[in-house]
């Protein structure tokens, strides 16, 4: 389980998090909703502790994150699988060593036939042909980034999973194969997950509880279908505004496909 | 408040802010330090990962340090040809030649490139591992950023910077011989005699503690540039202009106090 207990945090004088309280239970998906700076990825930092409160406490798996030393964090985030928001491949190893690194068993890491295999099998996992193993992160699409991002967080057969803005970036149909394969882990491995996301529709199909972080508080928390009904307006102003950018995306796109169809019959012409 | 305690005031805030931000450095530096200490113990991380920096730190280095060793050489036998000629005995440039490259040109001249070189492309990488969070990614896989980052990068600039330094003293005293001998027709058994008359065994153990020291700048300040930076594509340019400025300054102060401590004291 997850546990964010009156968590507080600052960067200089800006507040980010404001006595943020959140509970994430065994095999449970919550979706961290909220605008653009508001601290969610500082919040998932703080749960593996790459950060740490300045307040407050955060426990996992029975185990208080801001008090653990150097050993006890490495081991705690064993378990912890992260997903970065850009996927934070290393550029100067291949896809296949880029998930071996995240085999946390020391032996099992150091075993070549072992590797080989869960490279393998992390990458059908995220539906990632094997041929793709010898490929550097620079020949990879975005949308293979993330997939292969999402290989090397579950390479260590995690028990907790935490997905830092996993569909940003990306079209609509990359966005959706990324949500399927959140959910498909979730029914496959049984992993305790946190989604951090702006996009409300991806977050909602996936999530069993969404939190809408907002001005430093978590402002509501509930099933996806007590969310939508929510008539907080702080919950209608994040909506509005998620459904309206979602609307100027698809004009934008619309746009795009237009000009191209322009171009290309233009082309043809001058061709003929 | 009056104009003159704004006036006194205001330098002195900025040397208390001046004063606390280099306190907030040592004293991240010294936890580095610690931590790499620590890390040493991780050899089966950090040594093979050493091995292949140094390979791509020494060769990529090698042609420029020896190109650069070998102008400074020349220009020390073409300045000392200048200036003895005619008042010193010639064999006198076999000496000045040698004894400055051993003790002086050679160990200052290979750190100063490779601040420029291996010091930038440390900071650089190092902080663009950082803003695109792979540093963040490794400590969340549960792996060392210093057994697996910094180590390799410091220990490989402190097996080949030494080893650089000794070619680079080598074709400096070469190439300054060579042109002796085609400006001032000085012969090699005159170059031999003034070289050795002047050598102690000292002088290249002062060169080879000289140049560990100056690898240990080199590496470890824009390690550590690197690996704290902030703020995206500015942050990786700001640190690694600091991480070649600092490197060299540090050189400089090292170069003065282990000549003070290694020469002049004893």
């Amino acid at each position: 389980m997850i546990e964010l207990l009156d968590v507080h945090k600052r960067f200089l004088e800006n507040v980010v998090l404001d006595g943020v309280s959140l509970e994430v239970k065994d095999g449970e998906t919550v979706a961290l909703l909220g605008p653009s700076g508001v601290g969610k990825s500082v919040t998932l930092k703080m749960i593996n502790g790459l950060l740490r409160p300045d307040a407050g406490d955060v426990i996992v798996d029975g185990l208080h994150v801001p008090q653990l030393g150097r050993k006890e964090l490495a081991t705690l985030r064993g378990k912890i699988g992260y997903v970065f928001q850009y996927g934070a491949l290393f550029d100067s190893m291949n896809v296949a060593e880029n998930i071996r690194l995240g085999i946390i068993d020391e032996t099992c890491y150091n075993d070549a036939k072992f590797c080989q295999d869960r490279v393998l099998e992390c990458l059908r996992l995220v539906n990632l042909p094997p041929d793709v193993a010898t490929k550097l992160p620079a020949e990879l699409s975005g949308g293979m980034k993330k997939r292969v991002g999402i290989a090397r967080a579950i390479a260590g057969k995690p028990k907790y999973l935490l997905y830092d803005e996993p569909t940003s970036g990306l079209d609509p149909v990359n966005a959706d194969v990324i949500d399927g394969l959140i959910e498909r882990l979730r029914d496959e491995l049984g992993v305790t997950s946190v989604v951090v996301s702006h996009d409300v529709r991806g977050s909602f199909r996936v999530a069993d509880r969404v939190a809408l972080l907002w001005q430093a508080k978590i402002r509501a928390v509930g099933p996806p279908d007590e969310i939508l009904a929510s008539k907080d307006p702080a919950v209608l102003q994040f909506r509005e505004r998620d459904l309206e950018m979602t609307r100027i995306q698809a004009e934008s796109r619309e746009g795009e496909r237009e000009r191209e169809g322009e171009g290309g019959g233009g082309a043809r012409g001058r061709n003929l | 408040m009056s104009n003159g305690a704004a006036l006194t005031l205001g330098p002195l805030r900025l040397v208390a802010r001046w004063s606390l931000r280099t306190a907030d450095h040592a004293g991240r530096f010294s936890f580095l330090i610690a931590d790499m200490f620590r890390g040493l113990v991780e050899w089966r991380t950090w040594v093979p990962r050493a091995l292949e920096q140094a390979t791509a730190v020494g060769y990529g280095s090698l042609f420029i340090v020896l190109l650069v060793a070998g102008f400074a050489g020349a220009v020390t036998s073409l300045q000392t040809g200048y200036q003895f000629t005619g008042t010193l005995p010639l064999y006198y440039a076999g000496a000045v030649i040698s004894e400055s490259m051993i003790l002086e040109l050679g160990p200052v001249l290979t750190a100063l490139i490779l601040a420029g070189r291996i010091g930038a492309r440390y900071a650089a990488e190092l902080g663009t591992m950082r803003v695109t969070e792979q540093i963040d990614a490794l400590e969340s896989l549960g792996r060392s950023p210093v057994s697996h980052l910094l180590l390799p990068r410091v220990i490989a600039g402190l097996l080949v910077i030494p080893a650089l330094t000794m070619f680079a003293n080598a074709t400096g005293i070469v190439v300054g011989y060579l042109t002796a001998k085609g400006s001032l027709g000085l012969t090699y058994a005159d170059f031999e005699y003034g070289a050795r008359y002047f050598f102690r065994p000292l002088d290249l153990w002062y060169s080879a503690i000289k140049s560990g020291c100056f690898a240990a700048a080199v590496t470890t300040i824009p390690c550590y540039l690197g690996f704290n930076t902030q703020q995206g594509a500015e942050g990786v340019g700001r640190a690694t202009t600091t991480a070649v400025v600092a490197a060299s300054v540090a050189i400089l102060m090292l170069d003065a106090l282990t000549t003070k401590l290694l020469l002049v004291a004893k």
